[in-house]
């Protein structure tokens, strides 16, 4: 209380000592291993420790090397189609979950859609190698269905929180004046519904990507032989530690991370 | 002024409401057609094979993979008992029992550990101004939003023998021979309170965020002081965020695979680890799938005890 | 009254909304509106004068009871396939298109051309005077602009029926007496019939050719704003329009004899017999104070209270019955107080003055 006395301070409700040290603390150390990380990805020597000089030589490696390659184009044509049917299917079941009486089974629809979310993804994982396998068997089909119609799965629960959100801010009055103006209900939707939550759709869009990209343990046990993503590559060139070449990808990886957090937050911050 | 009319109201009342019926089940019709797609694809990749699983945990391990068509209830001890090879007689399974100790000790400590830390931050940007606020939640977001492989790889090399904060310490003076810290419970601790952390923050923000703050300014009117007010008025207003947060750190970390796997190193197994191990090594598909049953049964007794806890906070409306 | 004159027929309407008690949100309301008229739903809120709209509307069905839009019956009707256009509280203007896209919404709807779009686009944004800003968006224009737009809106497709939900509550003072003006000029320039919703008796008042007044889902009197003034049956009416001054008296023939022996004439208003003890009402400016106590007149009362209004005063007298009343005086610009706080004055009344009430 002095201390406001003596330096002219005006007492700051919201302020309690140590959180903001402790919080600008933590954001160090929350920054300081990726940083570390990025940086090495740029050592010109294979070593940890010593940073001999600046080089793009494990990049150049990375790029050149055609398992990265079939890898990076596996992730991306997989997460590209996952998050896309993924966000078709989060964006019908968020029109048939919001703005409604509770019907009987709309507990039941958003249990399982949200399925995913609560039960860890190593259960998950394991049901699906076991079910798939006896798919194989059965049918002797070996490509990416699996990894693709696993991938859509716990993408869908992702792309629907950002779409639900969005829907359940939306004036209702605006389809009622839809209505009142002559607009059959499929022309409300295109003309107006749709328009407005056009922002939350892509937002989903995004984050399924994402995750489709990140996601290691479900790919992992769903893989075929020869199947692998760009996060079963890197665990796989895991000896005991991680090789210059998977500090290289890992780094390129925070980057398009920025660069699609940037992109969401552009897009669910225009909602007002 | 008014001439009513003598119109037989029950035929009208029944019209009105025989067409309010139809449409309504027409829409509740409509919205299950909605809801179909991505309920047919979760089930068929993600709430159907668990069925299975429940199915396989109750058959015979097969030699290399998969398994044979006999039923037994053999893997279901095996959870938590073995036989002992010589006399046959059943004792506790003390390497699964280590490892199921190991798990919840650490999900415990991590959540722990993940409010100590995000519980400020959290704090911290809520009651920044709404413009740097935004920009403080964009910090926020970007490690979650990046692979968790490649954070895992980030903890990796900063604490390894070789790693930065050793070769530090060596070149401040503080030790000569670099501390152990790589492969321990130690490391798989830190490294999911570092992976966690975003998943506390979040929660935890959104409930501060609401908090009126005129309440606070209620509580020091009346004398109170500010750790006084931090524990009585915004600790007890913030608790769903808290208990959000908490959830969204313990299960998760319940399940690990892929931190223990590469900060504990084959050596210190977590309950995830395990269940791979039965489809990897250990060539036991049934136990395997015992286990993650079990894994699933934990989850839902947390997840369960929260909800509670929630809801009787909204019942004392809290 | 011919049944040529009649846009819309409600009939016995209930709603019901069920639930651990049933609310009855309109109950048995019969009501007819005519063709070309400014007809004004007047209550406080949740009587159901929205709810009675928005069935107008098409947005809920009647629980039972019959609504007939130009005799054909369109209770039921999706609200997408009746003549009636809304104008909404909120204004609901789609945030992602122009103005000119949102005036022109309804017509597209409806099939019509574009070149018969864009005419018609450009004839309503004449006609509310914001031909400028056909190409800005919702946001970008105020609150008062925004309300114009929405009336654009709803009478380009030309509807039989135009409702208004509250359309001026969200507008400051100054304009909001501006809009008034407007819209009574709009109804007469389009001839369209118009509904109009509020709980502003004031506005109701100078905008309506017939007032509706409602109170708990039922309609408590209807009929022309001087009528309702002048005329309240009962005193829910009485006392939402208007200051009321409520007196018991006793009802012989042509005498209201109050309780203390006062004796009013009063002229009678219809031909329905009353007697017995009802409530009358005096309006507070149709009394005229005098000083000094007359024998000519036995009503008076003394004066308890002054209040100064600007353009008028108001006396709150205590009556020898013991009951309260209230005498506005129109202020002259004399400063000099011709009445004072304590003194017994006479008060003259009007025999139409006097109104008895049904309750």
């Amino acid at each position: 209380m002095f201390k406001n006395i003596l330096f002219n301070r005006p007492f700051e409700i919201k302020r309690i000592p140590g959180f903001q040290s402790l919080a600008l603390f933590t954001f160090a150390c929350l920054y300081g291993p990726i940083l570390i990380l990025i940086v090495y990805s740029f050592n010109s020597s294979s070593s940890l420790g010593v940073f001999e000089s600046f080089s793009f030589r494990w990049y150049v490696a990375a790029w050149e090397n055609e398992k990265v390659q079939e890898a990076a184009l596996r992730s991306i044509y997989l997460a590209t189609i996952a998050a896309t049917i993924a966000t078709t299917a989060a964006t019908m079941a968020a029109l048939a979950t919001t703005r409604t009486k509770k019907f009987r089974g709309i507990t039941f629809i958003y249990v399982v859609i949200n399925q995913p979310l609560m039960i860890p993804e190593i259960v998950t994982a394991v049901a699906l190698l076991v079910f798939f396998a006896m798919i194989k068997i059965a049918t002797g089909y070996q490509g990416m269905m699996y990894l693709i119609i696993a991938h859509t799965a716990f993408c869908i629960p992702f792309a629907y929180l950002p779409i639900r959100a969005r829907l359940e801010s939306m004036d209702l009055t605006l389809e009622m004046a839809g209505a009142d103006l002559y607009a059959t209900p499929w022309k409300t939707f295109t003309r107006i519904t749709l328009p407005m939550i056009w922002p939350g759709i892509i937002a989903g869009f995004m984050l399924a990507f994402v995750i489709s990209l990140d996601d290691v343990v479900i790919s992992e046990f769903v893989k075929s032989a020869g199947q692998e993503t760009l996060p079963t590559y890197m665990l796989g060139q895991l000896r005991r530690f991680i090789t210059p070449e998977t500090n290289a990808i890992a780094t390129a990886n925070i980057v398009v991370s920025v660069i699609l957090v940037t992109g969401f937050f552009l897009l669910t911050q225009r909602k007002k | 002024m008014t001439t009513t009319f003598k119109i037989d109201s029950d035929d009208s009342a029944k019209k009105a409401a025989n067409v309010v019926r139809k449409a309504q089940s027409k829409d509740i019709r409509k919205r299950w057609l909605l809801s179909l797609p991505a309920l047919a694809i979760i089930f068929f990749a993600a709430a159907g094979p668990l069925l299975i699983v429940v199915i396989y945990s109750f058959l015979e391990p097969g030699d290399y993979t998969g398994v044979i068509w006999i039923f037994t209830t053999e893997n279901w001890f095996n959870v938590v008992m073995e036989r002992d090879i010589f006399d046959d007689n059943l004792v506790w399974a003390d390497a699964h029992l280590s490892i199921f100790w190991r798990s919840i000790k650490l999900s415990l400590v991590t959540t722990v550990m993940t409010a100590i830390f995000g519980i400020p931050t959290a704090y911290f940007i809520a009651t920044r101004s709404p413009k740097s606020r935004n920009i403080w939640l964009f910090l926020i977001t970007i490690p979650f939003w990046t692979n968790l492989l490649v954070r895992t790889f980030a903890i990796q090399e900063l604490i390894r023998n070789k790693g930065v904060i050793n070769k530090f310490l060596q070149w401040v003076g503080l030790t000569n021979e670099p501390i152990e810290m790589l492969f321990t419970d130690f490391a798989v601790g830190f490294g999911m309170t570092y992976v966690y952390l975003p998943l506390m923050v979040l929660p935890v923000y959104a409930s501060i965020e609401k908090l009126d703050f005129r309440l606070v300014e209620g509580a020091y009117d009346l004398y109170a002081s500010r750790w006084q007010c931090f524990k009585k008025i915004i600790v007890p207003l913030v608790r769903p965020g808290l208990i959000a947060g908490s959830i969204l750190v313990f299960i998760p970390c319940l399940g690990a695979y892929v931190t223990p796997r590469i900060l504990g190193g084959g050596h210190q197994l977590m309950f995830g680890n395990l269940i791979a191990l039965q489809f990897g090594q250990g060539k036991n598909w049934p136990l395997g799938a015992a286990l993650s049953l079990t894994l699933m049964i934990l989850v839902m007794i947390a997840l369960i005890y929260f909800v509670k806890v929630t809801s009787s906070d909204e019942k004392k409306n809290v | 009254m011919t049944n040529n004159d009649e846009a819309i027929e409600i009939t016995n309407v209930l709603k019901v909304y069920k639930g651990d008690t049933d609310v009855y949100a309109l109950n048995d309301v019969s009501l007819m509106i005519k063709k070309n008229e400014f007809f004004t739903l007047l209550g406080p809120s949740g009587c159901g004068k929205t709810t009675l709209l928005r069935l107008i509307a098409g947005f809920e069905h009647p629980t039972s009871g019959t609504i007939l839009l130009n005799k054909e019956d369109i209770s039921l009707l999706p609200p997408n396939k009746r003549p009636v256009n809304t104008v909404f509280q909120s204004y609901a203007l789609f945030p992602h298109m122009t103005v000119g896209g949102n005036i022109a919404f309804g017509l597209e709807m409806l099939g019509w051309s574009k070149s018969e779009v864009t005419t018609a686009v450009d004839e309503m944004l004449e006609l509310v005077k914001m031909q400028d800003l056909k190409n800005r968006r919702p946001a970008e224009i105020s609150g008062g602009q925004q309300q114009r737009v929405a009336l654009a809106r709803a009478l380009a497709p030309k509807p039989q029926v135009l409702l208004l939900d509250e359309p001026l509550s969200a507008l400051d003072l100054k304009l909001r007496k501006q809009m008034q003006i407007e819209l009574k000029r709009l109804q007469s320039e389009t001839g369209i019939t118009f509904v109009f919703v509020t709980h502003d008796q004031e506005e109701a008042l100078t905008m309506s050719d017939r007032i509706a007044v409602m109170n708990e889902g039922k309609i408590l009197q209807y009929g022309n704003p001087k009528e309702i003034y002048h005329h309240p049956e009962n005193k829910f009416v009485a006392n939402f329009i208007g200051d009321s001054n409520f007196l018991s008296a006793n009802i012989e023939n042509e005498n209201a004899i109050l309780s203390d022996g006062t004796i009013l004439k009063f002229k009678k208003h219809h031909d329905n017999k009353v007697s017995g003890k009802k409530t009358i009402l005096i309006r507070p400016e149709h009394v005229h104070m005098e000083k000094g106590k007359d024998t000519k007149s036995s009503f008076s009362g003394k004066i308890v209270n002054i209040v100064y209004f600007g353009t008028d005063t108001h006396f709150h007298l205590e009556l020898g019955s013991g009951e309260t009343f209230t005498v506005r005086k129109q202020n002259t610009p004399t400063e000099k107080n011709e009445f004072e706080i304590g003194w017994t004055v006479n008060l003259m009344v009007e025999q139409n003055a006097i109104q008895i009430l049904n309750d």
